[in-house]
């Protein structure tokens, strides 16, 4: 007797040799998901009670990353800026902008901004800005272009695969202690030398190498190890 | 001598006859539906329904406690510290130990061509992917962030880091979770002619699509059988050395840690013993009751009872050498903490428990060297029963006891399982027995055509 129509052989031949794909598929698709704007909302920026411009400050004006964000290379915490430090120039021009009435509506009233955080890392992971700035690490190594910001948004995943994809090869992106707030540094290459201490360089590992040994660079096993980030 | 034409020898048997695999008296035909029918025809029993709903019941209390433990983290079980390893753990060695004989019986016995196993591979094979289900639960749970159990698996993460692999943890989800795959195939591929034959009886459509769909096409041709014989034998061959390696790689979990009562080499096959041990007699508290409600004393005889019975009987005494080598070596390395371990074993608070794994474990199962109690089913059902409290009572003592007072006695503690703890144990066994009723009701508890193959029928004459 038959229970199936003859097409169920060929079904049947195609679920058992698809489902390998099939499951193949599903797991690219979540890891794919996992590493997403929509996960990590890299890319993805975020609403502000005034709408910000580093673009406008870094590279039209060329403030300093340190003007605000001062306590960069000598604390875990980059520090946000007061609302005095907006008001420094704020005082004076754009005083009546009607889009920095909440700064000066902070300033009359003495309560702070409330800036949306971006670069958020999860509570159990212990982070340092200072250590990073002195040992060569650029700001906008793990921040990106900064000053082509209008909005502020997070440049990387800040997933652990990316801090780990520096911290077992950190001589890959290091660069000398006087260019760390250079926005528009580029590493050396062919043609392009980056000149340190009366060297010329022409190969980003070899001065990755020179500068590691330079500023003391703690082994790859001490800065992969577990406590040093999840203490 | 001569002797004279009327005299007659009388032959006087010195030895009782070995029981029968398999009833005399049985064709093809009464086997096949002998066992077909308590699926396909036979009305769902009263017995069934309540012995079910009994165990869905349970079922019900582990999902409860799962849910409140999800809820509220493993502080809602006893765990402390010294002792992190509870229940959860013990638990795990228990029912994992138990999957162990349905391995051996469907594997080991079969390349040892040891044909009665034909008669409880199937539901012993049942019952191990059930305990490995149950196994599994617990250190999941034990966890403590059960959601990111897929944490111990190597998969392209976004931490960009693999599991830990020198933790024997990491080892034991390979074991297990090789274990539980191997043991579903070889059961599957083993259930295939016995879903055709169910297809092919059933007048029911729904239930012919349904064993249709999971017989895969078939239809019982030489080259299926070809095939078939193939893919069962290297199965086999494949779960024989899971045998020993799942409940080796468990011990582990213990030898390899550096707490007195753990730190030992005899772990591993004292553990494997200890598995088979508890296995059979899982298998045996099964196989009573089933042959009993279902009448399949012909198929399910004396000679399996026997058997396992004589299989406990070995197990145990390895057991038991296990538990003389612990103490003699507790006396005998010389090594302070290994000492007072086995004093704080027999005089220690726990000590009860120590004593009541002796006689279980030990004692009360040497009644078996009894012919008369090995063939005795009710006393049989009683000492697996022993065998198996003695069995968790083993790994109660191995993981609390050892925890317990280890090398700093400021850091001693005590261990008592909250009502959390026993419910969710309750609640496997209850999830267990669950499984078990629906398995001996939708599919065939026996292997149908390998029963077939037993009947003096199915021997091939040499040419």
């Amino acid at each position: 007797m038959q229970i199936f129509h003859r097409s169920t052989n060929t079904i049947s031949r195609a679920t058992i040799y698809g489902v390998v794909f099939l499951l193949g598929a599903l797991l690219w698709a979540a890891l794919e998901l996992q590493r997403s704007p929509y996960v990590t909302y890299a890319k993805v920026a975020r609403p502000q009670p005034a709408p910000f411009s580093h673009q406008h400050h870094v590279a039209g004006l060329g403030i300093d990353c340190r003007y605000c964000h001062t306590s960069v290379e000598t604390s875990s915490f980059a520090g946000i800026p007061p609302t005095k430090t907006c008001m420094n120039c704020h005082s004076q021009i754009w005083t009546q902008a009607p889009m920095l009435e909440p700064v000066r509506e902070s300033f009359r009233t003495g309560q702070s901004l409330v800036w949306n955080r971006v670069n958020d890392l999860p509570d159990f992971v212990y982070f340092n800005h200072s250590i990073h700035i002195n040992k060569g690490v650029g700001c906008n190594t793990c921040h990106g272009p900064v000053d082509r910001m209008p909005l502020m948004y997070n440049y990387a995943s800040l997933q652990m695969e990316w801090c780990l994809d520096c911290h077992r090869q950190p001589e890959k992106y290091l660069r000398p202690r006087d260019q760390v707030f250079n926005m528009r540094y580029e590493q050396p290459a062919i043609g392009k030398p980056v000149w340190m201490g009366g060297a010329e360089y022409t190969d980003q590992i070899a001065l990755g190498r020179v500068l590691a040994e330079k500023y003391k660079l703690r082994t790859v096993a001490d800065i992969t190890s577990c406590s040093t980030c999840h203490r | 001598m001569a002797l004279r034409p009327d005299e007659q020898i009388e032959v006087v048997e010195t030895k009782a006859p070995r029981a029968p695999v398999i009833e005399p008296g049985h064709t093809f035909a009464t086997v096949t539906d002998k066992i077909s029918s308590i699926v396909l025809t036979r009305p769902t029993s009263n017995g069934w329904l309540v012995g079910f709903g009994f165990s869905f019941l349970l079922t019900m209390v582990l999902l409860y406690a799962i849910s409140y433990l999800f809820i509220r983290g493993v502080g809602i079980w006893g765990v402390n510290i010294p002792v992190g390893w509870g229940f959860a753990i013990v638990n795990f060695v228990w029912w994992i130990g138990i999957g162990h004989a349905g391995t051996l019986i469907s594997a080991i016995l079969l390349l040892l061509r040891q044909s009665w196993r034909n008669s409880i591979n199937r539901f012993a094979e049942a019952m191990t992917l059930f305990a490995v289900a149950c196994a599994g639960m617990f250190p999941v749970l034990h966890l403590g962030r059960p959601w990111l159990a897929y944490w111990l698996f190597p998969y392209p993460n976004t931490m960009n880091y693999w599991p830990q692999f020198r933790s024997p943890l990491v080892w034991d989800v390979f074991a297990v979770s090789t274990y539980a795959t191997t043991s579903l195939l070889f059961w599957f591929v083993g259930l295939i002619p016995d879903l055709a034959t169910l297809r092919d009886r059933s007048h029911n459509r729904a239930l012919q699509m349904i064993y249709g769909i999971l017989a895969m096409g078939w239809r019982g041709s030489a080259r299926h059988w070809s095939r078939y014989e193939t893919a069962y034998l290297l199965l086999a061959g494949l779960a024989t050395p899971l045998v020993l390696s799942v409940h080796t790689v468990v011990s582990f979990d213990f030898a390899i840690g550096i707490v007195p009562g753990w730190h030992t080499t005899i772990f591993p096959p004292y553990f494997v013993a200890g598995a088979i041990y508890s296995g059979f007699a899982m298998v045996l508290m099964l196989a009573i009751p089933i042959r009993k409600f279902y009448g399949l004393e012909d198929f399910i005889t004396e000679r399996h009872l026997q058997n396992s019975a004589k299989v406990m009987l070995a197990t145990g005494l390895i057991v038991a050498y296990g538990y003389g080598i612990e103490a003699f070596m507790g006396w005998y390395g010389g090594n302070r903490s290994d000492a007072f371990l086995l004093w704080n074993r027999l005089h220690g608070p726990y000590r009860a428990v120590y004593f009541s794994l002796l006689a279980c474990n030990i004692f009360i199962p040497q009644v078996l060297w009894i012919r008369k109690l090995r063939s005795n089913p009710a006393w049989l059902f009683v000492i697996s029963g022993v065998i198996l409290v003695g069995m968790w009572l083993e790994r109660f003592v191995i993981v609390v006891v050892s925890l317990q007072r280890d090398f700093l006695n400021s850091s001693w503690g005590m261990y008592y399982p909250t009502r959390w703890d026993w419910m969710t144990y309750i609640g496997t066994i209850g999830f267990f027995l669950a499984c078990m009723f629906l398995f001996v009701r939708i599919l065939p508890m026996i292997s149908i055509f390998e029963m077939r193959q037993l009947l003096p029928q199915a021997e091939v004459k040499p040419e």
